[in-house]
């Protein structure tokens, strides 16, 4: 055992990306395993490796946590990423949850039927645009500060950067109208940790595609 | 500035629901009006309702003694979230398609989540699920058990461990005043509750289940 937390999932974004995100942030190496079978999903949730039969998992300083926000909560609060008390602690914690209903949209989006794609694609253009980014946009103008929450890089910053680009991918120009979120992003781009992130041969993984959705329905078991 | 934490929601349970349970496990008065998912606490407005969770379990040392006891106890409650979450909807569907919900919740409860529970309450004997301790997993947890016993009363047969985890849970002076009548716990969503969820968010008209 290498002592680097250990990641197990689809090859893939999924519910994993957020977590590859804040390790990477936080400038923590880790290990990949990449299920491609259902009999390997099935082999896990028999040895009592998944506590609920769900992915994902990661293991980490002897645990074998699943549940995203509880993988997520820890890996924040151990690198210093979750604010200075409670109280910082509850923004952030507001930012992520809000933040992270708009990514759910853009999570099952490669999952809806290709009749319903484009009321969806519309759909996260929307909220985005009218609901989640005008919150962040008077955040930072509010406090004029680089960072969401304590002028200082947090869990809130990773994920809200996450969400701006994964919304782009799909909605480029959405960020007009955004001129603190411009901002944000390009501060966030240049830190180096995420800096390295960005680029190729990172643990980043590509958008989802037709292989990607397969894999994921066939482990799954989804129709 | 009110001293007590002012909840806005609507006169039900729905996502609040886990918001009162903690609250008066940890045995805080509050006033209630009004809207939407939002606390009112100290100085702050919060809301997002796992955010008010995790404040408040912060708060009233219900969130462990260090940062593993924490991840342990936000997995638990990711479980009982998840299953909790499957009945959300429940008040809305149609009288067909509530049998079938049922049916679906109780599976998933009796396959995997309560095995999970019963397993981590067999594997360190003790009388809580994380740090020897009460901690929000517990009280989450018999959350989520009474709310499948409304759905099937014998939810919990065949889960020993659970059955006297849930007695004794609910034998905690704070959790046993918020069990008995007049307490701010709320009943069952009726018709009403959502006809009022309706009207004020002008949503779940067509509500399919999962």
């Amino acid at each position: 055992m290498s002592g680097k937390p250990r990641l197990t999932y689809v090859n893939g974004r999924g519910r994993m990306e957020s977590i590859r995100w804040l390790l990477s942030a936080a400038g923590v190496e880790f290990e990949e395993i990449f299920l491609e079978t259902r009999e390997q999903l099935l082999k896990l949730c028999q040895d009592g490796s998944l506590l609920f039969h769900q992915l994902p998992l990661v293991e980490i300083d002897g645990m074998k946590l699943v549940q995203c926000r509880a993988i997520l909560s820890y890996i924040a609060g151990k690198y210093n990423l979750y604010g200075k008390d409670l109280k910082e602690r509850a923004l952030i914690d507001m930012y992520v949850e809000g933040i992270s209903d708009l990514m759910q949209l853009i999570l099952v989006f490669p999952f809806s039927p290709p009749a319903a794609k484009e009321e969806n694609l519309a759909t996260i253009a929307e909220k985005a645009t009218e609901r989640y980014f005008p919150v962040f946009e008077k955040v930072l103008k509010q406090h004029g500060q680089d960072f969401l929450v304590g002028n200082r890089f947090s869990w809130a910053d990773v994920q809200l950067m996450e969400a701006i680009l994964a919304v782009e991918e799909k909605v480029p120009s959405v960020l007009s109208g955004f001129p603190q979120l411009q901002a944000f992003k390009t501060k966030m781009s240049n830190m180096p940790t995420i800096k390295k992130f960005l680029q190729p041969g990172s643990p980043r993984k590509p958008p989802p595609d037709e292989h990607y959705v397969a894999t994921v329905k066939k482990i799954f078991k989804l129709n | 500035m009110a001293a007590k934490p002012v909840l806005y929601y609507f006169n039900g349970r729905g996502k609040m629901e886990s918001i009162r349970w903690l609250l008066a496990a940890a045995g805080v008065e509050v006033f209630r009006t009004g809207q939407v998912p939002m606390v009112e606490i100290d100085g702050m407005k919060l809301v997002q309702t796992r955010a008010i969770l995790n404040y408040i379990a912060g708060k009233y040392n219900l969130y462990g003694k260090d940062l593993k006891e924490r991840a342990l106890i936000d997995m638990y409650v990711g479980g009982t979230d998840d299953l909790m979450g499957f009945l959300l909807s429940f008040p809305f569907l149609s009288a067909e398609d509530k049998v079938k919900q049922c049916a679906f919740v109780v599976e998933k409860a009796t396959s995997r989540y309560f095995p999970a529970y019963e397993k981590v309450l067999k594997d360190h004997g003790q009388d809580f699920l994380v740090g020897n301790r009460l901690s929000w997993a517990d009280i989450h947890l018999l959350e989520a058990i009474l709310m499948l016993e409304e759905k099937k009363s014998d939810a919990l047969s065949g889960f020993p461990l659970l059955q006297a985890f849930k007695k004794r849970i609910s034998s905690i002076p704070t959790i046993k005043k918020f069990l008995a009548p007049g307490s701010k716990r709320k009943p069952i969503s009726d018709d009403k509750y959502v006809e009022t969820v309706r009207r004020v968010l002008r949503m779940y008209y067509d509500v399919k289940p999962h």
